[in-house]
């Protein structure tokens, strides 16, 4: 991997750290703890999947899954150098970071084109 | 160098911590592709993905997403200041501005994030 990448890479996992550190808590702990606890009444299926319909809400998804992975991808990449001394895997770690995230984007990207 | 020096001093031990948050920050992208994709194959796959959500091991499991996505959000605003240097009319911005803006722009997104999702 050229160097001349770095500054691309670094952006996706600045604004995925960004758009995740401020959006993500909050999702979770509704949609997937205080809602299956029964704590507050979440929202009806109806709502949801017309909401999630809106061309502007699937844009809105799919910047948020996808930059969210290349966060992980970018971060994990560097952990995995340093933590486990695996310098030596350059290459193949890369290309499982960054393919990992880009081929979960791209699932994510036809699940959203399609949503019905 | 031996595999786990980052286990020999508390400092290196935070800073591998630190850097594995975003494994959840990555998981969580990935669960709520899971739910989209059951909302839109209708309302009985939306049903049944509701129904694991209230099984125990995707409680603990959620519980521990949630944690590790709370302290990725308190370590990554606390170094905006560091990370990005404001100039206004030549004078530097304080760092307490910095850090109150972010955290403000939290508790906004959140907010934000509770009415789309409660307030019918």
């Amino acid at each position: 991997m050229p160097r001349s990448r770095e500054p691309f890479w670094w952006s996706l996992f600045s604004a995925g750290g960004m758009i995740g550190a401020l959006l993500l808590p909050a999702c979770v702990f509704l949609l997937w703890i205080a809602v299956p606890l029964d704590w507050v009444e979440g929202p009806s299926y109806d709502f949801l999947h017309s909401v999630t319909r809106h061309p502007l809400a699937r844009l809105g998804l799919f910047g948020l899954i996808s930059l969210c992975l290349f966060h992980w991808g970018h971060r994990f990449r560097y952990t995995l150098y340093d933590g486990l001394q695996l310098k030596h895997l350059y290459g193949l770690i890369a290309t499982i970071c960054y393919g990992g995230a880009t081929a979960v984007s791209l699932f994510a990207a036809y699940t959203l084109w399609l949503f019905r | 160098m031996p595999i786990f020096w980052w286990l020999k001093k508390w400092s290196y031990t935070w800073f591998i911590t630190r850097e594995l948050t975003s494994i959840f920050v990555g998981l969580a992208a990935v669960i709520l592709l899971i739910q989209i994709r059951a909302l839109g194959q209708g309302e009985a796959a939306y049903a049944r993905f509701q129904a694991w959500l209230r099984t125990p091991p995707a409680l603990v499991l959620d519980g521990i997403i949630l944690f590790f996505l709370l302290l990725h959000t308190f370590t990554w605003l606390n170094l905006a200041p560091r990370a990005m240097a404001l100039n206004l009319a030549g004078r530097r911005i304080p760092n307490g501005v910095v850090l109150s803006a972010h955290y403000l722009a939290w508790i906004v997104a959140s907010a934000l994030v509770t009415w789309i999702l409660l307030g019918r």
